[in-house]
């Protein structure tokens, strides 16, 4: 038993049994409270007016339930953190029940999806909070048996005295533990005592998903809804000037059309309805700001390369005396497009705004930051302001933007009436936010022995500020660096992109570096290896991965792809730390037919305990199919702000046949937990373009790929 | 406007609807039918697929005019219980990671199970890569389309 590091304040409350028993337990997501908890009554629990953080409960029948704060997007979090719980609490799984929670930032904190982050947060609470509970369950069982609490020991929801051969279950056991003193401090089990944790566990949504249960923004069918659509203009940089909705009006079913901001929102009874009507809209814009084309973005990008007007990131050394004495010096740009996230279910969001309050509910990576500023909109008190949490389709970033949210909430303060407003595909792709195209120009000075003594990167992006993560692999590792970034403002609205920055800029970095090996004739993960060496021995300035870590990544990578050793397979490697995780990949390529196919990909992981074992592996199949069909196919153009595509007849996403083999792999080092959401999709690009280039001979530095002039004469 | 009566999971539905309301939006918006899911509305994605007298269909770009007397077979009307075997595929392999696309990606796999009960591996690519999964999934779908097989022997 390994103890807690540091002495908990009182982070546990405990709430009388209700009038049915049991045993219900607030816990605390933060372990910062400073106030005390009290123990309530039953009433104010059977009123629903409990002011706790979060629940546990355990009823006398023996079911579990633990209340998931955090969105569910497909990260799997509403299974692996209840998992957490249940293992320190020797829980019988077949009896946990998981219940999504609404928004409540007094109850919750951090409730929220993005950057990988819940579970490194919360992995500590919840294994305290599972164990608070299993401690309380067996000082009750000791009473009732009179013997010593450390003479029993729990399994699979049972108290059991080994002497004796006694069992009692936790469901009889619960009402008397309700009245057991919560400790204030508890011991937590040795993660190599973990049964359920490392395990494959089914995710707790199968049932309802697979027999089509209303569980999504779009099934939220309420009494009285109407349905809308808004147009929004069809390129940025445009704004409404003039609209005639009178054909619109007067087609079945519509019941207005409303005009705010540069939104024309057609409400209506049905979805078809508005759709149609919607087509029938005249509306005339005017231009008021620069309608930029993708033409204009690359000159714009190749003008900002040259700029002297940049933001230095980082500068290790004296760059300009390790490139002018450099044996030999390598230069490359790469380029990548705009991209939409096209999570599986568009847009969405229901409100109704009424007198005294907002009801809200839908699909949102970040609830409380959408209702603050639908709270601010509409200048009502936040308190005011309900959000039901629906499990989402897909968010991929996206939904970390509010902006569907506010029109929701803005159309139906209106029409004053409750509304479900819809985005279609069309307005999901054409409607903004996108991840912003980006440029790399990259420079390495080797010296004659083919050693990395210089190594430059600028970065141009679009409205993302920094569009380098200068402290990345290989900074640190190069005596003489400097890393530089410009950013151009435009019109075309973005946002974060599953792993945002990197799931470029590894790409680009691990392909550049390929380059390097390449010209400096070493083998790729060789020419690594040293530079990790080198920041090992000698680090340069300051290093903010874990050395180790990645070369754990590297070797497992190395040992289970077989690199270099299988003849005949063209093999590209690569490796990315980014969101706390490690991610080594191994791409292999064949030519069939004069193009190029990947046919395996390997990935080797360090994202400290694997939870749940199932969704693990998922996350990092989904990350590289993620990473390898953007990286391959898909790319969002402009001609005079417009978008160029809009569903998925244009805009192309992977499909089922050119998914490759993906053989995963962990690296078992006891870390806590670091979170896996992102991590393995950075990688996967660089692996694909130097496996790639390993077949073909064809550098590929532009995405994505299949438009490249250099494919196309394989 | 015209009133429909829909055979659709052994039932009789009626929806007061215009003809070239899509199957989808009527099963969604008037019977509350809600498993089966809009993606893309011009039948690229396949989250819409419902069976239409056995066939796979995109409920997309199906108007409600064209269903006629057919029976129409909906996630919700796969099973009682959820436990067709293409179901308990689907949870036995853990498929679904955001789960949007799955009720249409089981719609298609039953459809191609019923008629084939026995695909080759590149029959079930053939069939599943109509279905898009942005959470991708596909690995996951391709073995529980094979385990699908198996169990229904
Ligand atoms: S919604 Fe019908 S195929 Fe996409
Ligand atoms: S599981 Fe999310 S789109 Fe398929």
């Amino acid at each position: 038993m390994s103890s807690l590091s540091k002495p908990s304040r009182r982070n546990f409350m405990k709430l009388a049994a209700t009038a049915s028993g049991g045993l219900f337990l607030g816990f605390s997501w933060t372990s910062s409270v400073a106030s005390a908890m009290e123990v309530v009554s039953d009433t104010a629990i059977a009123a629903g007016k409990i002011e706790f953080n979060s629940f546990l409960a355990l009823s006398p029948d023996g079911i579990v339930t633990i209340l998931s704060p955090n969105p569910e997007l497909g990260q799997n979090i509403k299974t692996s953190f209840p998992m957490v719980v249940a293992e320190e609490l020797d829980a019988d799984w077949t009896k946990v029940k998981v219940v999504q929670a609404p928004l409540d930032t007094k109850k919750f904190e951090r409730q929220l999806t993005g950057g990988s982050g819940a579970v490194p947060h919360s992995w500590e609470r919840l294994r305290k909070a599972g164990a608070t509970a299993r401690y309380m369950l067996v000082e009750a069982a000791a009473k009732r048996l009179k013997v010593p609490a450390s003479s029993l020991t729990t399994e699979n929801g049972m108290v059991v005295h080994q002497a004796s051969g006694r069992k009692l279950s936790y469901g009889e056991l619960a009402t008397e533990a309700s009245k057991i003193p919560v400790p204030t401090d508890v011991k937590l089990k040795d993660p190599k005592d973990f049964k359920l944790i490392g395990t494959a566990v089914r995710n707790v949504d199968n049932h309802e998903m697979i027999t089509g249960k209303p569980l999504y923004g779009l099934d939220i069918y309420k009494e009285g809804m109407l349905f809308a659509m808004i147009q929004r203009p069809k390129a940025f940089g445009m704004k409404l000037k003039s609209v005639d909705a009178a054909a619109a009006k007067a087609m079945p079913g519509i019941v207005d059309v409303v005009t705010f901001k540069n939104n024309v929102a057609v409400v209506g009874k049905s979805t078809w309805q508005v759709n149609k009507a919607r087509k029938a809209l005249k509306i005339e814009y005017e231009k008021e700001a620069t309608l930029e084309s993708s033409a204009d973005h690359d000159r714009i990008f190749k003008e900002l390369l040259d700029s002297p007007d940049v933001t230095v990131r980082r500068k290790d050394g004296d760059v300009d005396a390790a490139f002018k004495k450099a044996a030999k010096v390598i230069k490359s740009e790469y380029q990548c497009p705009f991209l939409p996230h096209s999570p599986m279910e568009p847009m969405n969001f229901f409100a109704h705004v009424r007198e005294d309050g907002v009801e809200l509910a839908g699909p949102t990576q970040t609830p409380e930051m959408a209702r603050g500023m639908v709270a601010k909109m509409l200048n009502i008190d936040p308190e005011k302001i309900t959000l039901e949490l629906t499990r989402l389709g897909g968010g991929f970033g996206r939904r970390l933007s509010a902006d569907y949210v506010l029109e929701a909430a803005e159309l139906s303060s209106i029409i004053k009436a409750p509304v479900k407003l819809i985005w279609t595909r069309e307005d999901d792709t054409t409607g903004g936010t996108y991840r912003p195209a980006v440029r790399y120009r990259f420079e390495a000075a080797l010296d004659e022995k083919g050693n990395m003594i210089g190594y430059k990167l600028r970065g141009v992006g679009m409205n993302a500020g920094n569009p380098t993560r200068e402290d990345n692999f290989p900074s640190g590792a190069v005596d003489n660096l400097l890393i530089e970034s410009v950013d151009h403002k435009s019109p075309i609205t973005t946002g974060p992109w599953r792993a945002p920055i990197t799931n470029f800029l590894a790409y680009a970095e691990q392909a550049f570096l390929d380059e390097v090996a390449h010209e400096a004739g070493k083998d790729p993960v060789q020419f690594r290896l040293e530079l990790l060496d080198k920041a090992k021995k000698s680090p340069v300035g300051e290093i903010k991965y874990d050395i180790d870590r990645m070369k754990g990544v590297i070797d497992l990578a190395v040992e289970k792809s077989g690199w270099g050793k299988k003849k005949g397979v063209a093999q590209g490697f690569s490796v990315y730390f980014s969101h706390r995780s490690y991610v080594a990949q191994v791409g292999e390529v064949e030519v069939k037919n004069g193009a190029p196919v990947v046919t395996k990909m390997y990935a080797a992981c360090d994202c400290g305990m694997v939870i749940n074992l199932s969704g693990a592996n998922q996350q990092v199949k989904g990350g590289i199919i993620d990473g390898m069909g953007h990286a391959m196919y898909s790319k969002l153009s402009f001609k005079d702000g417009a978008p160029d595509q809009s569903n998925f007849n244009n805009y192309r996403l992977i499909r089922l046949k050119e998914v490759p083999e993906v053989d995963v792999h962990f690296v078992n080092n006891g870390i806590d937990p670091t979170g896996l959401g992102e991590p393995a999709l950075p990688p996967t690009g660089g692996a694909v373009a130097n496996a790639i280039f390993k077949a073909t001979g064809k550098r590929l530095r532009n995405q994505p790929f299949i438009e490249q002039a250099e494919l196309k004469t394989v | 406007m015209a009133t429909y009566k829909l055979q659709i999971n052994g039932r009789t539905y009626e929806a007061d609807v215009e003809a070239d309301t899509p199957l989808l939006w009527v099963l969604r918006d008037n019977l509350g039918l809600v498993g089966t899911k809009y993606g893309c509305g011009i039948a690229q994605c396949g989250a819409c697929t419902v069976h239409v007298n056995g066939d796979a269909v995109r409920s997309c770009v199906y108007p409600v005019s064209a269903v006629g007397t057919s029976k129409v077979t909906t996630i919700e009307g796969l099973s009682e219980m959820g436990d067709h075997p293409v179901q308990l595929a689907w949870d036995e392999v853990d498929v679904a990671q955001c789960g949007y696309c799955q009720a249409g990606q089981i719609m298609a796999a039953t459809a191609l199970l019923n008629k084939n009960p026995n695909p080759t591996a590149e029959e079930i690519d053939n069939t599943m890569n109509g279905n898009i999964c942005r959470c991708g999934t596909y690995h996951r779908i391709r073995e529980a389309v094979a385990l699908a097989a198996k169990k229904t022997k």
